[in-house]
């Protein structure tokens, strides 16, 4: 019986909700090992997800980048690529869409749809390059786009540092025609920072799903991920397909750093080190089994988690570093979910074995 | 009780069909025991089970005479059970040896001893006659020979009882003559082995006894001996089975495909198809009979534009397609149906029905306007699936779970329901049941009949004698003879195929 389950395919879709229950757990014991109450602990990060309409609006504000790469990723991995690349493609989107908005004026109604989609093609155009090296050169394309972030970071570093700069260590503030915030959205959440990307993440999650399933290219798409051999015998174009599959990963990348230059923040600062978005949305496409509902909930998961993690602190005194110990752990639960099968199978044959 | 396996009652469902229905299979110790059914029937389930790879819902095992719970493939491998896969099971990038001993590497002080375990397969292959080279890749050598380490797997893990699901099905002739002769061996050094084959001449020269099964129900156990090959097709299928493939006269017509001075260079860059100059006319099937290695598949792939031709032109209705794309020689009016269904024919994680219109899927009514409608292409795999007696749990089953006979079909019946004004079948009944292989070649005989040019290049000469109006032999990638079909027998063509005639020809 329960071998059965462990083969079939419910067993993929409990897995997410297993790997997030044991590192809910596993918090828990870490809490208790450090004198905390587990109890208290977990009210205040609830508290801190839904405890009031700005902790709310806060989540979503939070998640929507992480849906949009996790889409990114998500998209590349269907199709038989892994865009490591995402988090390059994010800072490259994040710069073209605020440069996009403040080096020019136009009225709201052109000037918002601009700067979204120039960073949806910096992000496309960044994946692009992976994407046809392994089409044409059989170059993994894993080593080209983990390159691609570093140069994303110092050319994007330098770029703002050099030209940009604005007052401290960011550019000038996008003007209100280029702008993803709103006061509406603001003021049903209490004034928190959420704004339209949330409903533009949304809708990518929608056009990801009808792409892959609902479309000619998604068939192939899928195929070509799948075979390469058959899908050249059923006349696809299979490297033209990996060269826009990558790019059409990219620009789900370009506009989660799009939405966060244009909506959270409104400007692009000099980055330290790497914004994360782009690793993270990996770890969301991977919980979220690489569909689209999947991504979003996980992406509110996790964006609940993070934003929760403060109020958590305040509450009940528990370090928010906690937090990225439970996702850590949620990430590290759903890999070995093989390790699972492979630790049943040995328990179930030593103990036939014996009997 | 001196029977080495005994398996009462199996019972193995899988979601939404019945796999092992009630089987029962005793094998005694010491014979080679044959497994005989359609495609689908069950056959490489019930050895599955046997193996550890899945678990009955009921039924009991009994090795030796014991009753066992064979939880996993090491609990087989400890009871001294060994399987040859219908699909091998081997690491590409690593050498024959390093497949051999994985899982079970000979160590000294931590360190796998690789020297002592050359010695060891070494051993093994010259007692049982088993000729491998043991440092080659597993990519870089035959089908044969691939086949022969995975038999050495098994034996090198002291296995008694060796399981062979079809493997004759990729091999060559010559290569499965030595196969018989090996497995003789092995019978000889008293070991046991269950054969799977849909070859009846194979049960009836190597075989002791034979179960039945049909549709996941046993039929019955009878001894070889005193068994025609119509009444084990009979006992199989549950009605007569005609081997001859009833067809009337060629209609010819104008020539349909046409080859001149084609030349097409192998992964080496060596031409394998050397000025190659050939005719297939509307109306007539034409067979390649030819060893393997002999340019068969290249040629193949060049027609259909998944190889690029070097020198010399393909013509097709009189238009010259050389160098044509695959989508537009499939639009110029070419089917093909591959020989390795796994690479090219099927996307195995896509459905089924994603399968079967694999080479339609982007025209109306599937696709409008760049929108897929699933309904329309599911819609048309059913009937294909029904006409084409494809068996499987629904349409949405991937071609992954379905059997290796019944994704062989769906691949048939993707490529002849379009009609094809050329239809290219390379090895079109590897691995298919008797059944099967007669709806087959009645196909083949009725898309020539209706006047499409049909090219049928096989390895089993048979195939080629019983369905073609003409054959013509290709050597060392040129065509060397072609002969009427009706006019040769096996002798003629066997001399003709090792290059008989060029040694005919110098002599005169
Ligand atoms: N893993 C699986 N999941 C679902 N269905 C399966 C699976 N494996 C086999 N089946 C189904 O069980 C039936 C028996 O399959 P099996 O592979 O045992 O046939 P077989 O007798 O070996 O046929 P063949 O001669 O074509 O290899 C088939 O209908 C097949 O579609
Ligand atoms: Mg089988």
């Amino acid at each position: 019986m329960i071998r059965d389950f462990l083969r079939s395919r419910a067993f993929g879709l409990v897995v997410p909700l297993i790997a997030v229950a044991f590192g809910l757990i596993a918090g828990a014991v870490i809490m208790l090992l450090s004198g905390n109450n587990p109890i208290d602990g977990y009210s205040g990060l609830i508290g801190g997800i839904f405890g009031d309409m700005y902790y709310f609006g806060e989540t979503l504000r939070a998640m929507t980048p992480l849906i949009l790469s996790g889409l990114a990723f998500a998209f590349a991995f269907r199709t038989g690529l892994l865009n490591i690349g995402v988090e390059g493609q994010v800072i490259v989107g994040w710069f073209a869409a605020v440069i996009a908005g403040i080096s020019w004026d136009a009225p709201g109604i052109i000037h918002l749809p601009t700067a979204l989609m120039a960073g949806a093609l910096a992000g496309a155009l960044w994946a692009f390059v992976p994407g046809i090296l392994k089409a044409k050169l059989h170059v993994h394309e894993v080593i080209v786009s983990i390159m691609m972030n570093y140069i994303a970071l110092h050319v994007v570093n330098s770029l703002i540092r050099g030209v940009f700069l604005d007052t401290g260590q960011r550019t000038a503030f996008v003007p209100d025609s280029a702008s993803l915030s709103s006061e509406w959205l603001q003021g049903v959440t209490d004034f928190s920072r959420l704004h339209w990307g949330f409903l533009i993440a949304l809708a990518a999650a929608v056009v990801m799903w009808f792409l892959l399933w609902k479309t000619k290219k998604g068939f192939e798409f899928r195929a070509v991920g799948f075979n390469q051999n058959a899908s050249l015998y059923a006349g696809m174009n299979v490297s033209g397909n990996i060269t826009s599959s990558m790019s059409i990963s990219g620009a789900f990348a370009g506009l989660a750093g799009a939405v966060s230059g244009l909506g959270t923040y409104g400007y692009i600062e000099i980055f330290n080190t790497f914004t994360n978005l782009g690793f993270d949305g990996i770890a969301v496409a991977l919980l979220g089994n690489s569909s689209s509902i999947g991504i979003v909930l996980s992406a509110f998961l996790f964006g609940g988690l993070s934003e929760g993690s403060g109020n958590m602190q305040a509450a009940a005194g528990v370090a928010p570093e906690l937090v990225e110990i439970i996702i850590a752990l949620i990430i590290f639960f759903v890999a070995s979910s093989y390790l699972i099968r492979w630790i049943y199978k040995r328990l179930d044959s030593i103990r036939k074995g014996e009997k | 009780m001196d029977y080495v396996i005994e398996m009462n009652n199996i019972r193995k469902e899988f979601p939404g069909i019945v796999a092992n229905d009630n089987i029962t299979l005793q094998v005694k110790q010491g014979e080679i025991h044959a497994l005989l059914g359609e495609n689908g029937a069950g056959k490489s389930t019930l050895m599955n089970v046997l193996f550890g790879l899945y678990q009955p819902e009921q039924g009991e095992i009994k090795v030796r005479g014991e009753k066992v719970d064979v939880t996993d493939p090491n609990v087989a491998d400890r009871l001294g059970i060994g399987m040859v896969h219908q699909h091998f099971m081997l690491v590409e990038k690593f050498t024959v040896t390093e497949n051999i001993i994985l899982g079970s590497e000979p160590k000294s002080r931590g360190a796998i001893d690789i020297n002592k375990a050359r010695k060891d397969v070494k051993e093994i292959s010259d007692r049982y006659g088993l000729r491998v080279d043991p440092d080659a890749k597993i990519e870089d050598i035959s089908v044969g020979m691939q086949q022969r380490a995975e038999i050495l797997k098994t034996l090198y893990r002291g296995s008694e009882i060796l399981i062979f699901d079809e493997p004759t099905a990729a091999l060559t002739p010559q290569e499965i003559y030595e196969l018989m002769s090996i497995m003789r061996n092995l019978i000889n050094e008293g070991k046991s082995i269950i054969l799977i084959t849909h070859k009846l001449k194979e049960i009836q020269e190597i075989c002791d006894r034979v179960t039945v099964i049909r549709r996941g129900k046993g039929v019955g156990t009878v001894d070889v001996e005193g068994m025609t090959e119509t009444g084990l097709a009979e006992m199989m299928v549950g009605r007569e089975v005609t081997f001859e493939v009833q067809k009337g006269e060629a209609q010819v017509g104008e020539t349909v495909l046409n080859l001149k001075d084609l030349v097409v260079e192998d992964a080496r860059g060596y031409d394998i198809v050397d000025h190659l100059n050939l005719e297939v006319k509307s109306g007539e099937i034409l067979g390649v009979a030819g060893v393997d290695g002999n340019g068969q598949t290249e040629l193949v792939e060049a027609l259909t534009g998944l190889r690029e031709v070097k020198s010399g032109s393909i013509s097709l209705n009189n238009k010259d397609i050389t160098d044509y794309k695959p989508r537009k020689v499939t639009e110029a009016g070419v089917g093909h149906i591959p020989q390795d269904r796994h690479k090219y024919g099927l996307v195995m994680d896509f459905t089924i029905g994603e399968n079967i219109l694999l080479q339609q899927y982007y025209q109306k009514p599937y696709t409008n306007n760049g929108i897929m409608d699933y309904k329309k292409l599911y819609e048309k795999a059913e009937s294909l699936i029904e006409e084409y007696d494809v068996r499987t749990a629904s349409s949405h089953t991937l071609a992954r779970s379905l059997s290796g006979g019944n994704q062989q079909k769906a691949i048939i019946a993707r490529e002849v329901d379009r009609s094809p004004d050329l239809l290219i079948a390379a090895q079109p009944t590897r691995g298919l049941d008797v059944g099967a292989i007669e709806f087959i070649h009645d196909k083949l005989v009725e898309e020539r009949d209706s006047g499409k040019a049909v090219l049928l290049v096989s390895l089993e000469m048979d195939e080629v004698l019983n369905v073609s109006d003409r054959i013509a032999v290709i050597y060392e990638g040129k065509i060397v003879e072609i002969v009427d079909a009706k006019d040769t027998d096996e002798n003629e063509l066997g001399l003709l195929m090792a290059g008989g005639k060029q040694e005919a020809g110098e002599a005169e």
